[in-house]
């Protein structure tokens, strides 16, 4: 039984009371708004892509050229043909999942791990891959070439 | 004259602010030992508000097409400032909101608040705990997760098997045969426009008839507080109970924040419609007694089909538990023995079943 | 068009009816499996595994190797007049099988793809050249391709399949009685079993992955000579070929005629190598013939602790993203750029067949960059999580600020009647 204390609330503790409530209230406002408007602000990359992918600006490679781009949650490869044709694949070793790359004097895809070797349509020609390499669809879309991954039937 | 009352006097002259706000400021709230319940639909109230707030939010950047979405709230989570925030608090704040509205609906049964003439009220709020898993089973499938896809699938599938209608209710729910990017764009319409619309008009309708109503008093209560008038206690609506309810909130907010900061939501890996369903699918805990239950049937009973079956008695323990007031609408004798004994079978059912899903493989 | 056509519907069957007389397709009366379906084991054949075997499906029967006639019934079929051999001796077997699989013409009716040199590939094996002695414990065609039910070896059920090859062989080779007279080891089955070549095939599904015949040859088969086991392994492992081509290492194994990668990747039993094999360990290689101190030991106390130092590296790299992760963080791009590091280990690892430190460094120094910037993510991430604690803290701070207000606030205005 809480009896005893006076209505009159003592000033000193009137004053701590306004002081929680108010800095407190206007803390929390800060801690809640600031995020927010943080949020709102656009970051400077538009997007992360999906299933479709923006691999490079036409013209960025040059014939008998490639690159290594982010493709979902791996590696791919793009790689434009001396004939002027783009192919993009899957850029993981189907041996010992090391990163392919495009060997510009042999003309064929590389795995510099083991040495095995793939043609440009991914498949296993030489060394250790057991398999071929996943193909994706490129499209040049304007100045964007454009990777996606193939549907299924 | 401050600045708030010649508001306020600006209002009334108008429209009759005070004649308007009479109600609520004459509103009071009962006494005793059971009244700290009171607050709990106060915070699944705060927690939806939360919902659409962070929801808004996330619309800014959410792309919903089973191309995108996951990259979509990927690039939420990692990309835009605070996002993850943003994003975590609104997985917990939903996950939250669902267990306070259970412990709601769990606090009314035993503390008898659904007897005449609060049936209405507890139809409503019956309805609205039917959207808010609406909402929760709809938006688990919105970041396109392997997870989320595959207990879509399954949950689905379920509803598939209702008898008769089952096949065109599942067709409905996936937008097709399969779960695939059209049922991505059915549940985040159903997510975003259908269920929000409904949901803030029975939270009216809710909010409406709790107010016509008054707090309801545990009968116990009532009946001493009949015996003796001096015995009955309460408190006014403003300030002092809706200052509590606003600590309430803040409390629910620093908890939030601390889950949203200690342990983000997890995103998991982009669904993949051509995989193999990983082991261990498990839908959100607040479906995981009914999916356990329906596991644990055995394939055939006697003659049924035992799914089908499965579904059967939720459906009709569902419609019972529905239309509880009913059965008790005077809240003692047989009906309040009968309510009880469903109340405490029900809690301690989907507690065991809860926690038997989790542990079970 | 037409005429194409019909001369191949013709010129097919008068073909075989010239080359093997008895035989035709679609030939309907087959007495044999009456009878021989009862009879008990070796002499049973029924129809039912007769029809599973290729030789039945492209329409041979039982006369096409034992003779007979099996329009007629019970003895008739059997009479040396219809031309009946009976059980085919060993002594006949590679003779009778290479009767038709030897034959271009015949063959390419039935799989013009098909090789016809199995024959004179066995009389130059080691099976073969005894089996041309008179010894007929040696393995024939149907002991390694099985009779009556023999299918295809693209038939994942046939014994010569990749994936059951290591089996057959080993019904001989693992049998010590057998194997006796002959002298050779009998555990290459129990070694090839606990090999990386055997997890790759049987574990991994890897039908690329050697088993026996890929290094010892099929019908031709024997054991690669010290000089061409470098040649046999360089057909998967091109790339440690070229570095070990240019070592130190092929000249001197050369010289005191040692097998090539054998000598330190043993051959049966091949495991997985590890860094130890650089060490001074049980399982280390160079020791046995380096000196300690040295300079090729030198050379590879380097190696070893280069190969250590980015593995360690990678190591602490990954920890860090792995806190980073498990506390909720975003770090999946990180993790993408922590695979590369690892290629440049696999490929140090690959670089070492050179046997030369500065190339083995330049691997290294790569991966070590890698790792460098996987280990800066990880923290720039471990550093966010830290600034989202201390957020918290704020927010935490001002939040009970407010619940402890509101809480006095209350206890003030209410009142305090009782």
């Amino acid at each position: 039984m809480q009896t005893g204390e006076s209505p009159q609330v003592k000033p000193k503790r009137r004053r701590l009371v306004g002081f929680l409530l108010g800095g407190g209230l206007f803390a929390s406002i800060v801690a809640f708004f600031y995020p927010i408007l943080r949020y709102l602000v656009p970051p400077a990359v538009p997007d992360l892509g999906g299933d479709e992918v923006v691999a490079c600006k036409t013209g960025e490679l040059k014939p008998n050229g490639s690159k290594i781009f982010r493709f979902g949650s791996r590696p791919a490869l793009l790689l434009l043909t001396a004939e002027g044709e783009y192919r993009a694949l899957a850029a993981t070793c189907t041996h010992l999942s090391c990163t392919v790359q495009y060997r510009s004097d042999l003309h064929e895809i590389w795995c510099a791990c083991h040495n095995g070797l793939y043609d440009l349509s991914g498949r296993n020609i030489s060394g250790p891959p057991p398999r071929p390499l996943e193909n994706y669809q490129v499209h040049v879309r304007g100045d964007e070439v454009v990777v996606s991954r193939k549907r299924g039937a | 004259m401050s600045l708030t009352a010649r508001v306020r006097n600006w209002l009334d002259e108008r429209f009759g602010w005070k004649e308007l706000t009479e109600p609520l400021r004459e509103k009071t709230v009962p006494v005793h030992r059971l009244s700290h319940w009171y607050f709990l639909g106060g915070i699944t109230l705060f927690l939806f508000g939360i919902q659409v707030g962070t929801g808004i939010l996330l619309l800014l950047y959410y792309r919903a097409s089973a191309n995108e979405a996951f990259e979509s709230v990927q690039y939420i989570m990692t990309r835009v400032q605070f996002g993850w925030l943003v994003r975590s608090i609104h997985s917990w704040a939903a996950n939250l909101m669902i267990f306070t509205a259970f412990a709601h609906m769990f606090s009314v049964v035993f503390l008898r608040a659904y007897r005449k003439p609060r049936e209405l009220t507890w139809l409503s709020g019956m309805l609205l705990l039917f959207l808010a898993m609406g909402f929760g089973f709809s938006g688990y499938l919105l970041p396109w997760n392997t997870l989320a896809f595959f207990a879509t699938k399954v949950g689905t599938e379920i509803a598939g098997q209702v008898p008769v209608i089952g096949h065109s209710l599942m067709v409905f729910l996936r937008g097709g045969e399969e779960v695939t990017g059209a049922t991505l764009t059915r549940f985040f319409g159903f997510h975003v426009a259908v269920l929000p619309l409904l949901t803030t008009l029975l939270v009216v309708i809710h909010l409406a008839l709790v107010q016509y109503f008054g707090m309801s008093v545990p009968p116990g209560v009532e009946t001493r507080w009949k015996a003796s008038p001096a015995e009955a206690r309460t408190m006014k609506f403003f300030p002092t109970f809706f200052l509590r309810e606003l600590m309430a909130w803040y409390i629910a907010l620093g908890v939030l924040g601390a889950l949203a900061a200690l342990s983000p939501w997890g995103l998991g890996t982009k669904a993949d419609p051509f995989a193999s369903a990983p082991a261990g699918i498990k839908p959100e805990w607040y479906f995981l007694f009914m999916f356990q239950t329906l596991k644990l049937i055995p394939a055939k009973v006697w003659f049924f089909d035992g799914e089908v079956l499965g579904i059967l008695v939720f459906g009709v323990a569902g419609l019972v538990w529905f239309l509880l007031p009913f059965f008790d609408p005077l809240g003692r004798g047989r009906g309040r023995r009968m309510v009880l004994g469903a109340g405490i079978f029900a809690l301690t059912y989907i507690l065991a079943m809860t926690v038997y899903g989790y542990v079970a493989k | 068009m037409w005429r194409n056509k019909l001369a191949t519907t013709f010129a097919g069957p008068l073909l075989l009816l010239c080359l093997c007389a008895g035989t035709a397709r679609g030939q309907a009366a087959n007495t044999c499996v009456d009878c021989h379906s009862f009879l008990d084991p070796p002499l049973q054949v029924t129809q039912e595994k007769f029809s599973a075997d290729i030789h039945g499906q492209k329409g041979l029967t039982c006369a096409s190797c034992h003779g007979g006639d099996p329009t007629k019934a019970d003895l008739e079929a059997m009479s040396k007049k219809a031309g009946f051999r009976g059980k085919i001796e060993r002594s006949q077997i590679p003779g009778l099988c290479g009767g038709c699989h030897s034959n271009t013409a015949y063959m390419r009716q039935y799989n013009p793809s098909l090789r016809t040199d199995q024959l004179s590939q066995y009389k130059t094996s080691v099976h073969g050249k005894l089996f041309a002695k008179g010894d007929t414990k040696v393995a024939v065609c149907i002991d390694c391709h099985s009779v009556h039910d023999l299918r295809p070896a693209s038939d994942t059920r046939s014994t010569v399949h990749p994936l059951n090859v290591a089996q057959t062989c080993s019904r001989c080779h693992a049998d010590a009685a057998y194997m006796k007279k002959y002298a050779i080891p009998t555990d290459q089955f129990v070694k090839y079993s606990t090999s990386v070549h055997h997890e790759a095939l049987a574990v991994r599904g890897d039908l690329s992955a050697p088993t026996c015949t890929t290094c010892h040859g099929n019908h031709g088969a024997a054991p690669p000579g010290v000089d061409s086991v470098q040649n046999v392994c360089s057909k998967c492992h091109v790339f440690q070929d070229q570095m070990y081509e240019k070592s130190s290492h092929r000249v001197a194994f050369q010289s005191a005629s040692l097998p090539g990668c054998v000598v330190c990747h043993g051959n049966h039993g091949i495991s997985h190598p590890t860094d130890a094999k650089l060490g001074t360990g049980p399982e280390a290689s160079c020791m046995q013939c380096h000196k300690p101190g040295d300079k090729c030991d030198q050379a590879r106390a380097k190696m070893l602790s280069d190969l250590g130092r980015l593995d360690k590296a990678i190591q602490d790299a990954s920890r860090v993203l792995g806190v980073a992760e498990s506390s909720g963080m975003e770090v999946s791009a990180a993790k993408l750029e922590e695979d590369q590091a690892r290629d440049a280990l696999t490929k140090a690892r690959v670089t070492i067949h050179s046997f030369k430190t500065e190339l083995v460094e330049q691997d290294i120094q790569a991966g070590l960059k890698i790792a460098a910037k996987t280990q800066a993510d990880g923290e720039t991430a471990l550093g966010e999580r830290n600034y989202r604690r201390k957020g918290l803290g704020f927010s935490l701070i001002a939040i009970v600020a407010v619940v402890l207000g509101l809480w006095l606030y209350i206890r003030q205005i209410e009142p305090r009647s009782t």
